[in-house]
């Protein structure tokens, strides 16, 4: 059976299973629509989570990212995990007590303003709108690789895959295709992991593998790694980073935009009970962690493989010649994503780190510049076929890969389209819709935000690549805090929340802006995006955090100034904290 | 002041002082043991390299998970004891 006919099957089956669970998943009211009816599990429900927040990002980059920077990467492997712990003890549980179906919803009643909604909206849309862009892509180059169709044909088979069970079963239908895609893509991101720790350790647990032996050499696989790059010109794997103030700064940005994220949030609203949204943010942490432990060490051991391909005698020996490079490297050729070019005119594959400071060994060695270029996206698809593994594991990594990109979008959708059908037609422009129309009205927003997003997942806008800096950096700065300080200050009233969210959005976008260029058009920057000019050598990427202080300075020097917030409101604030009479604050 | 809202106030105290205690021990292993005392603990090895590595790409997530853990049960205690259950 070709390799193609096994992609087939195994993502057919995949989406097979979708549509089974759309259809039986079906949504009859808003309350099922938004939040699922309010009756998920909360295991099941810390499963769903799982998926809803392993993107593309986490399934597909995740490990390229911290194979090429060791140590110093380990910034999104605690960021994306530590904001779980936020959001179990700052967010979750109040949320849910609140016992509404959206993010802005909470923002607009408790600072009792519809410009707080509003701008609360309006972070949502674009925080979200930036995210599912690189989950369509990703999907796209997921199906273009595997099912040989063009990209944009790929794209829309994932849209139309979405749109089949998002706009049926809304929340509903989401929460349990999102529990089958968690079972899919984690079994499809261990297997080849498993596989690989074998090899190189003999150990049957990749985490555990991470800390062993390598068997080839009998020394630590770290120390080995470290070795082998140090003799390439690399920094070393394990090497530790000089400016710390911007690694705490990242990771606590990457942190607090995580509990901020509202895709994230509203699958807290889905559970039964207070208590419910506390466990369910727990077992939400164990199934990633699944993931993110396999992660460093999927990293670290597609490296040491990677390299010992190219120089299968060692570094310090002669590399491989280009007519006998492996298959998979052929692959990937085609693709563009892996990139040779002969600099020296010697037939083989010369791959180190291109600096000033190794120029004089390489000359020694007769290179003439670094040959081979690896996009870093293609680590963990390309694994199994580096590690030799067999061809059905390339197909269920196929399913995987899809699994995490639209499980992720699908949860995006549903937080853009309640955004604009709740808070904006029911909430703003028409309150007297019925439950039916208003039902109507999430099913056409869902839709036109699908349609919008396949769009621009085809033309991704400049914007689409800077994930980290807008989404988690609006989230951290704006979303965050306001919420953060609803539920914990009875004193912050509705002209300090929208002050403080301002303060924390325009600060944060206008520090991203002046090193990304303005509104990310290429060459409009103010300053060459380098730690030299950098304030405090704090990145663009770090500036969440700080945008947070400055949302939560200005809203209590605001709120300090004016009126206090009104009895009826403190009583709100009163009636989140205790988790007393949940259940009967759903039905509103 | 009524005897439910005295029981209310007692209780959200107890909640921030277990939201403290356990954000300290976040921080410690997160910010703390994974980046800033990672020089100070570079005389501990573990598997071919450092504690505050380990702490970095594994420890600090398994504290996390203990923690969330550890924070229901605390809350489904006091839920329990100030009569606040559902």
């Amino acid at each position: 059976m070709s390799q193609f006919t096994i992609n087939l099957i195994f993502v057919g089956a995949s989406f097979a299973l979708y549509f089974g669970i759309a259809f039986w998943a079906r949504a009859g009211s808003t309350k099922e629509f938004y939040v699922a009816g309010g009756g998920v599990h909360p295991v099941l429900n810390g499963m769903a989570t799982a998926a809803d927040w392993m993107s593309a990002a986490s399934f597909i980059s995740m490990a390229g990212l911290i194979a090429a920077g060791g140590y110093a990467n380990s910034t999104f492997l605690m960021g994306w995990t530590g904001g779980y712990v936020l959001l179990a003890m700052l967010l979750a549980p109040y949320l849910r007590k609140f016992g509404k179906f959206t993010v802005p919803d909470f923002i607009g009643d408790r600072f009792y303003s519809r410009t707080a909604r509003l701008v609360a909206v309006a972070c949502l849309i674009i925080a979200s709108v930036t995210y599912v862009i690189g989950q369509m892509t990703g999907a796209g180059v997921a199906f273009s690789r595997f099912l040989e169709v063009d990209n944009d044909t790929g794209l829309i088979i994932a849209a139309i895959v979405v749109f089949f069970y998002a706009v049926l079963g809304g929340m509903k239908g989401i929460t349990y295709t999102q529990v089958a895609q968690y079972v899919v893509l984690i079994i499809a991101y261990t297997i080849p992991a498993v596989f690989i720790s074998l090899q190189l350790t003999d150990t049957f647990i990749p985490a555990i593998g991470l800390f062993s032996n390598h068997t080839e050499s009998g020394m630590p696989l770290l120390q080995k790694l470290d070795e082998v790059v140090r003799e390439l010109g690399f920094r070393d794997y394990t090497a530790d980073v000089d400016n710390k103030l911007n690694m705490v700064l990242f990771t606590l940005s990457l942190m607090i935009g995580t509990a901020g994220l509202p895709h994230v949030i509203i699958r807290f609203f889905t559970v039964p009970k207070v208590a419910d949204a506390r466990w369910s943010a727990g077992w939400a942490l164990v199934f990633i962690a699944l993931l993110y432990l396999t992660a460093p060490a999927v990293a670290s051991m597609a490296r040491l493989n990677l390299l010992s391909t190219i120089y299968p005698d060692g570094p310090t020996a002669q590399s491989i010649e280009y007519a006998e490079r492996p298959d998979w490297i052929k692959n990937w050729e085609t693709t563009g994503l892996i990139k040779f070019e002969d600099k020296n005119g010697d037939g083989r594959i010369e791959l180190y780190n291109d600096t000033p400071a190794f120029e004089a060994e390489a000359t020694a060695r007769g290179w003439n510049g670094n040959e081979l270029v690896v996009n870093r996206d293609i680590l963990v698809l390309a694994n199994p076929e580096i590690a030799n593994l067999p061809s059905w594991v390339i197909g269920l990594i196929a399913a995987g890969g899809l699994a995490a990109a639209l499980s992720t979008a699908a949860g995006l959708l549903l937080a853009i389209s309640s955004a604009i059908s709740h808070d904006l037609i029911k909430g703003t422009i028409n309150p007297d819709i019925t439950d039916k129309g208003e039902l109507f009205a999430a099913r056409v927003s869902m839709f036109v935000a699908i349609v919008v997003a396949t769009y621009l997942g085809m033309n991704p806008p400049g914007f689409a690549a800077q994930v980290v800096a807008l989404a988690f950096g609006i989230a951290a700065a704006s979303i965050f805090p306001a919420l953060m300080m609803g539920i914990f200050s009875k004193r912050v009233n509705s002209k300090g929340a929208v002050a403080g969210m301002l303060a924390g959005l325009i600060s944060t976008l206008v520090y991203i802006f002046l090193f990304l260029g303005w509104f990310f058009i290429p060459g409009t920057a103010s300053y060459a995006n380098t730690p030299d000019n950098w304030l405090f050598g704090i990145s663009p990427l770090s500036f969440g955090a700080i945008g947070a202080v400055i949302n939560f300075s200005v809203a209590f020097l605001v709120s300090s100034m004016t009126e206090e917030p009104p009895k009826e409101i403190q009583d709100l604030v009163e009636s989140v904290r205790y988790p007393q009479g949940a259940g009967k604050a759903v039905d509103h | 002041m009524s005897d439910h809202n005295l029981n209310a106030q007692q209780y959200w105290q107890a909640n921030l002082r277990l939201i403290l205690g356990c954000l300290v021990v976040w921080a410690l292993a997160s910010y703390g043991c994974a980046i800033l005392f990672r020089p100070l603990l570079s005389g501990i090895h573990i598997g071919g390299t450092d504690l505050g590595f380990w702490f970095a790409q594994q420890g600090s997530i398994l504290v996390f998970i203990i923690l969330t853990f550890f924070y229901a049960w605390r809350m489904n205690k006091l839920d329990e004891k100030f009569g606040l259950e559902e």
